[in-house]
């Protein structure tokens, strides 16, 4: 950004060059303290701040590989915002020595809209968890996915509400028992990645707190993505939920029932391979025996088709039980974001008519009252 | 017949318009009803007479009243739609209490309003629409045009329909279409009638529909043989000339509530230097600023209709972070929802602007119509202690300038502000002497550019809740400013540094220094007007919003009887202006008319320990001046000489 004095732009012609004060504050900050640094370490991203989730939470693992993968980015952490809404999760922005908002219960993706829509120089990201994404946030959430607002979504899953100690939430399995559920819950569980599917999500992608190597994977490619990014990490509460993710987590069981998901490879997995995943013959996907089928009958992945349903047909392959879960990006395909839509359709009506506050309020109609 | 409230004489003069010899009456007022079915046009029909009364140099008021329906069943009782519009050569306050003349479209119309029209007042009435099945659908068992039963008005029955389709025969329109015309017949003949200017008409229908040459050349058509019809008809044989009205110089336009604040809140914009940004969800009578503001995307202005009220707010919020002037518009029931995040812009101290259009409460209430019931919902409908800057406009020009004080609040004292219009001052409208641009309030803020502290070890740090000393304001550092990187959030604050805290000498502190921040606005309010021409007035009345016209005009009434009145109409009601303890205390009465049921009344009973005369109203119209000036008049009365010192 170029420096202006500030004000300059302001009164001339009776308009305002409009985002032209906001660029001068940045400027001027950046002469009295230097350029932006955009080569970080994982400790400059970090706060004075005690962190105070449970000993044992999956959070601090994801906060962890959040701080060591974002300085990758090349991004000054003056540019980077979170936001957050209520739930263990949602306490992240105070641990990023970033912009950031700990805002309401479920409100988190509609503040990060205005943010996003009217900054389309920052990264703005949203922390969010299964309860306050899905449950008290259901609507802003599918409606943020299918605007495509210029935002990435980190949906941490642990299946239980932690923070008002251990009711059931909307990705609970049925029959789950919790103290709002002595007799088991009734509700059938979200799918996030199916919903956000659902919501016409341009990318939406899901990864295991512990999994350092595939979390930081998916996080590079939602990063990278133009439009809104939705990521489900899977993270285990330890006190209300312990476990909830070990068939997956555990060598032996997790090789067995997860399937990792490669842009461009066949979907191959299970101990040496065993299992692979086929056409349903339906329009839908099925699991199959590797040596059961013709190899050239094996899906090979591709993240970047324009129809959801095959992403979407991708997602169902896993049960509540979290048999036959996939990991990895389901969909990323490129459309044109809500914010450069906006921002498009701004400097159209500028370059049409200039803005001239005089002429707007005296309008078509007007009579003169002389002296 | 218009003339029963004048102060001067009808004067007569005779005048030969088309070869026949029409008198032409010089009135000095005139309120005109028109009433139809929700499809025949009224809105914009009494919109357009506006437009060309108000460019003559009339002043006027107007009410637009229509159903929450967008097309009840044609031709019932809750489908009626009518516009009242009060026009005169001097200055007015209120769209009229009682119309002179009413337009009856249809059956229904007719018997919706007629108990409205004083006897002699003149009735014109569409007898094309008097069928047999009309009038049994709103239960008239006998043709009140042929029965007798409207000998006390004067009553001229034209076939408006049919002379519209005549008129239109060789237009190539079918006949349903043709009739849909019949508006702009009756609004020619309503112009020639008045000695309205037709040019205005003629350009917005041309302009309304470029696309459909046809229809604009049927309505001009139409519009031409209205005006036509009054010139050489007998059913009319004067017509009325209204002088215009003495106006401060300058000039005018017509505007209504809803464009006056769109436009205030773009000015905020170029006065303040920041882009607009508004999060709204559509919602009666609120929408129109939201469309308004969609069109003034040259002035940097963002609109997005969020996919429900929360979202609405939510996103202006999050604007307001990265540096907008964070707009929301709703009405009541929209800002139930908002509620939540008002809080949390309390809490994070950023700038933004809520306006809450009242209409009838509660609930879904009366979506259409106008209430002044939000009021303690905008001071109190928070959890916790949440103080809001509250702001309301009293006439439909004022909206303009109401938005920009609540803009200049707002990004001042980086907080949250309500703008309280409503349903009456959204939908009516007035003349507007357009203001000259660099007049407008200067809303520059600085943004924070630099560290505004040290920590421990001496460095520089930047505190998010030090204060401005005079102001209470906290620094705004937007994202993207270097080193300025904080937090903030709806968790209580430490003060300065804007940590977490849950320290409980913190939190008596800062829900104290967030209440002292709102209390100290009233530092930087003008003195209060105090309305008492004669001086020895020992009564004082004392409104906010849109009941200051008929207020006004209640309190002309009665100083024109010979008694004293004080007037005081309230532009901000949180925080009450610093004097007007003083003012209040200094008259023997006080009275507050209020279209709620006295919300204000107990604000001003709480804050002064004065027992206020509430007179409250909630029919969903604004008051009538007649009948709140005999009410004033009784308290008048009642006050007597022995109270008097």
């Amino acid at each position: 950004m170029t420096t202006h004095p500030i004000d300059e732009h302001v009164h001339e012609l009776g308009m305002p060059a409009f985002d032209q004060r906001i660029a001068d504050a940045v400027a001027r900050s950046v002469e009295l303290g230097g350029e932006k640094q955009t080569t970080l370490k994982a400790k400059d991203l970090k706060t004075d701040q005690e962190v105070r989730w449970c000993p044992g939470c999956g959070d601090y693992v994801i906060l962890n590989a959040v701080q060591s993968f974002l300085p990758s980015l090349g991004i000054a952490r003056e540019d980077m915002v979170i936001v957050s809404g209520i739930g263990c999760s949602s306490r992240f922005p105070y641990y990023m020595n970033t912009y950031g908002m700990h805002s309401i219960h479920g409100r988190a993706p509609a503040i990060a809209t205005g943010l996003a829509a009217s900054r389309p120089d920052l990264s703005v990201w949203v922390v969010t968890g299964d309860g306050d994404a899905l449950s008290i946030g259901g609507n802003h959430l599918i409606h943020t996915l299918r605007r495509n607002v210029n935002l990435t979504i980190l949906l941490f899953n642990n299946r239980i509400y932690g923070l008002t100690k251990g009711q059931y939430s909307p990705t609970s399995e049925l029959g789950k028992v919790t103290k709002s559920t002595p007799m088991g819950s009734l509700d059938h569980p979200f799918n996030p990645v199916s919903l956000a599917l659902g919501a016409d999500a341009t990318f939406v992608g899901r990864a295991m707190d512990s999994d350092r190597k595939g979390l930081t994977e998916v996080l590079r490619q939602a990063a990278e993505h133009q439009g809104t990014a939705l990521v489900e990490i899977y993270q285990n509460c330890n006190i209300f939920n312990d476990g909830a993710f070990e068939l997956l987590k555990d060598p032996l069981t997790g090789t067995q029932w997860s399937i990792p998901l490669v842009h461009g490879e066949k979907i191959v997995f299970g101990p040496d391979g065993a299992s692979c995943v086929v056409a349903d013959g339906w329009g839908g996907l099925r699991v199959a025996e590797t040596n059961q089928v013709d190899e050239a009958d094996i899906v090979v992945h591709d993240a970047h088709r324009e129809d959801p349903a095959y992403a979407f047909a991708l997602s169902r392959l896993s049960s509540q039980d979290l048999r036959y879960t996939p990991m990895g990006v389901f969909r990323s395909v490129a459309k044109p974001t809500y914010d450069a839509m906006m921002t498009d359709q701004l400097e159209d009506a500028r370059s049409g008519q200039p803005a001239d506050l005089d002429r707007l309020l005296r309008g078509s109609d007007t009579w003169t009252v002389e002296a | 017949m218009t003339g029963t409230t004048s102060e001067t004489a009808p004067q007569t003069q005779a005048s030969a318009p088309g070869g026949l010899v029409k008198d032409v009456v010089t009135l000095d007022r005139v309120v005109i009803r028109l009433a139809g079915d929700s499809g025949d046009g009224m809105q914009l029909t009494g919109n357009r007479f506006t437009s060309e009364t108000a460019s003559l140099g009339n002043d006027v008021s107007t009410l637009p009243n229509f159903p929450a329906e967008i097309r009840a069943p044609t031709g019932t009782l809750p489908g009626v739609s009518s516009f009242q519009l009060h026009f005169a050569d001097h200055d007015i306050m209120t769209p009229g209490d009682a119309p002179d003349v009413l337009v009856a479209m249809n059956p229904a119309a007719l018997k919706a309003n007629l108990a409205d029209l004083p006897g002699g007042g003149l009735l014109i009435v569409d007898s094309d629409e008097f069928t047999a099945r009309n009038l049994a659908k709103v239960g008239y068992a006998e043709n009140p045009l042929e029965d007798g039963s409207l000998e006390g008005w004067q009553l001229v029955s034209v076939p408006l329909t049919s002379m519209t389709t005549d008129a239109l025969a060789d237009s190539g329109l079918g006949k349903k279409e043709a009739e849909r015309s019949k508006n702009m017949f009756t609004l020619g003949l309503l112009s020639w009638m008045y000695h309205r200017p037709t040019e205005g008409t003629i350009r917005f229908l041309e302009r309304q529909f470029r696309r459909k040459p046809e229809i604009a050349a049927a309505n001009i058509a139409a519009f031409r043989a209205g005006f036509n019809y009054g010139e050489t008809t007998e059913a009319f044989a004067v017509s009325y000339e209204i002088k215009p009205a003495p106006m401060a110089p300058g000039t005018y336009r017509n505007i209504s509530g809803n464009q006056a604040l769109a436009y205030g809140l773009v000015a905020a914009g170029v006065r303040s230097g920041l882009p607009v940004f508004l999060g709204a969800y559509p919602i009666t009578p609120a929408s129109d600023v939201l469309h308004e503001l969609s069109k003034h995307k040259a002035f940097g202005v963002r609109t997005f209709q969020a996919e429900d009220e929360i979202a609405g707010i939510g996103a202006a919020l999050g604007a307001s972070f990265g540096g907008a002037l964070g707009v929301t518009t709703t009405s009541g029931p929209g800002v139930a929802l908002k509620s939540e995040t008002v809080g949390l812009a309390v809490m994070t101290e950023l700038p933004l602007v809520i306006v809450d259009v009242q209409r009838g409460g509660p609930s879904t209430g009366l979506p259409t119509k106008t209430e002044q019931s939000d009021l303690l919902q905008a001071m109190f409908g928070r959890n916790g202690e949440a103080p809001v800057p509250v702001v309301a406009p009293r006439s439909p020009a004022d909206c303009f300038d109401a938005a920009i004080e609540a803009a200049r609040i707002a990004l001042t004292y980086r907080t949250p502000v309500f703008l309280l219009s409503d349903g009456y001052l959204a939908n009516g409208a007035e003349p507007w002497s357009v203001p000259d641009t660099d007049s407008l309030p200067d809303l520059r803020v600085e943004f924070a550019t630099e560290p505004n502290g040290t920590d421990a070890a001496g460095d520089p740090v930047f505190l998010p809740y030090l204060r401005d000393p005079e102001t209470l304001a906290r620094p705004w550092a937007v994202p993207g400013t270097k080193a300025l990187q904080h937090r903030i959030g709806g968790l209580e604050k430490a003060d300065g540094t804007g940590n977490i805290s849950y320290d409980p000498a913190n939190h008596d502190h800062m829900t104290r220094i967030r209440q002292a921040k709102v209390d100290g606005i009233a530092a930087s309010l003008p003195p209060t007007e105090v309305d008492d021409p004669d001086g020895d007035a020992k009564v004082l009345v004392i409104g906010w919003g849109s009941t200051y016209g008929p207020i006004g005009a209640a309190c002309r009434r009665i100083r024109r009887s010979g008694r004293s009145i004080a007037q005081v109409h309230l532009r901000h009601v949180n925080p009450l202006p610093a004097d007007l303890g003083d003012i209040i205390r200094s008259y023997d009465r006080v009275v507050c008319p209020e279209m709620n049921l006295g919300q204000l009344s107990l604000l001003l009973r709480a804050e002064y320990l004065v027992d206020v005369h509430s007179h409250t109203q909630v029919r969903g119209l604004p008051f009538r001046a007649a009948e709140l000036a005999a009410v004033l008049q009784d308290v008048i009365d009642s006050t007597g000489p022995e109270v008097q010192s």
